[in-house]
């Protein structure tokens, strides 16, 4: 039984702010920003945005491509960093949101970056173990970086939602692999706003390692090459990360194999959203046959790569929901730091 | 400012999250928010119907000094908005430049934070316009 993703939709805010603005208030030096780790701009949420409105649309969008009615979905799994309620589901306001039944199992998972591909692995085995006929998995954030720390440069919002099915499959999940490590490259404790990261060390023994190790050993179980893949997608901390790691593995960071779905020198790193948006900006141009390769990554740390075939479906349901790149490109509104600050609650104020 | 009845937001839920509208079997008339009763008949019997969600503004004014939960989104718009249905919503518009606003733009509705109390209370939900 050929299981796989049956609708898929995407959703960014539309705000932004360059980075630019950004480096002007802490002395930065912007080119060498922009240069080093190829980040251009970033998606800022609007203060009536978190995690639970990002994930409805993005789901909306999914529905109306799969076609099929919520209360048959057997299962909302949200992936984020930034649920939020620290007590409380997100996916039980989205379940309700999108019209599930209360017949539905609902979980919240949280893996730094790979919360939302998680999330798409649990919705796929569900329906592949034939548990439900769909499942939904989402990955969103709404990211905050520390007010001057290089992550405020990168930490930005949007959404994407996965609708698992097994009638009318529009891309097949051929092969999954999962790698991870207890690596301590990026954190957050409870009560702590701003995460914390290793600096340097989030580069080559956690991204890179992780994203290489999960990639090989994905590329050996199917006993496929880079060169038979139409798209690719990986986790986007920044521009540079999956550039590299791209080209190490093979793939060509010069064509639309990899620019497809390498969106974050626009949108900046949405976090668990960063490679499952990758994926739907893939999606909306994929044609019948294309094999994806995607690979995300969550600090921590661990990556969840997927094998995907594009079925002769997918032009039958694309066209009845936004795309990902009309949503960055077009529309956009530039905020001011001092904008960012108040959308972001990053000023101190009396209450 | 007094604490919003969690129950009161839990039971409109349907009209809020999904604009759930509700229709008098024999006029054909659609309500929204749903009505238990109308004006014309007290025993009047309701379908459920979901609101497509697109529309166009009837009217609008501008919010410049909102009250307490809303004083960070002003100014901002509130609308009425004429749906596909033929009832009118009031809704905020999200996202837009109060400036540019006209009577018979075409609106969709977004899933919004509509407010909280505080950082400790429940976060309330529901719909906003956005112009298309």
């Amino acid at each position: 039984m050929a299981v796989g993703i049956i609708g898929w939709g995407s959703y960014l805010p539309r705000n932004r702010i360059k980075l630019e603005e950004i480096a002007a208030v802490w002395g930065a030096d912007a080119p060498s920003y922009k240069k080093g780790l190829l980040l251009y701009e970033k998606s800022v949420p609007a203060p009536d945005q978190d995690v639970i409105t990002l994930s409805v649309e993005a789901s909306r969008k999914a529905l109306k491509r799969a076609g099929i009615d919520p209360r048959k979905i057997g299962a909302v799994y949200i992936g984020s960093e930034s649920h939020p309620y620290a007590v409380k589901p997100s996916g039980t306001t989205v379940a309700e949101a999108i019209g599930c039944s209360n017949d539905v199992h609902c979980a919240d998972f949280e893996f730094a970056c790979k919360a939302g591909s998680e999330a798409m692995y649990v919705a796929h085995s569900h329906v592949k173990a034939g548990e439900m006929p769909y499942a939904l998995g989402i990955g969103a954030d709404t990211s905050q970086g520390a007010p001057g720390d290089a992550l405020e440069y990168s930490a930005s919002a949007g959404a994407a939602a996965f609708i698992m099915g097994a009638e009318n499959v529009v891309a097949t999940i051929d092969y999954s692999h999962s790698w991870m490590s207890d690596t301590p490259d990026f954190w957050r404790r409870e009560y702590e706003h701003y995460p914390q990261h290793a600096g340097r060390f989030t580069g080559e023994p956690a991204y890179f390692r992780t994203t290489m190790g999960c990639a090989n050993a994905l590329l050996e179980k199917c006993g496929m090459k880079p060169e038979d893949f139409a798209y690719c997608v990986f986790h986007q901390p920044n521009g540079k990360f999956p550039q590299r790691a791209a080209k190490k593995l093979g793939f060509d960071i010069n064509s639309e194999q990899f620019t497809t779905g390498w969106l974050t020198p626009w949108l900046g790193n949405t976090y668990s959203g960063s490679s499952p948006i990758g994926l739907t900006a893939i999606l909306d141009v994929a044609k019948p046959g294309d094999k994806i390769f995607m690979v995300s990554y969550g600090s921590g740390a661990g990556s969840d790569g997927f094998v995907f075939t594009v079925t002769d479906e997918i032009d039958k349901i694309r066209d009845k929901a936004d795309f990902t790149r009309p949503q960055l490109d077009e529309n956009k509104h530039y905020l001011t730091y001092g904008q960012y600050t108040k959308f972001r609650g990053k000023i101190l104020r009396n209450s | 400012m007094a604490q919003t009845l969690t129950a009161r937001v839990w039971r409109e839920q349907p009209q809020r999250y999904r604009m759930i509208a509700n229709k008098d079997k024999k006029s054909g008339k659609v309500y929204f928010p749903p009505r238990l009763v109308t004006p014309d008949d007290l025993n009047a019997e309701f379908e459920d119907v979901q609101l497509s969600g697109a529309g166009k503004i009837a009217s609008w004014t501008v919010i410049r000094v909102a009250p307490a939960p809303f004083t960070d989104l002003s100014p901002y718009a509130l609308a009425i908005i004429e749906t596909e249905e033929g009832v009118n919503v009031t809704a905020q518009i999200a996202d837009c430049d109060v400036e540019n606003i006209k009577t018979g733009m075409p609106v969709k509705f977004e899933f919004r934070k509509i407010y909280e109390d505080n950082e400790a209370s429940i976060i309330y939900y529901g719909y906003k316009a956005v112009i298309v």
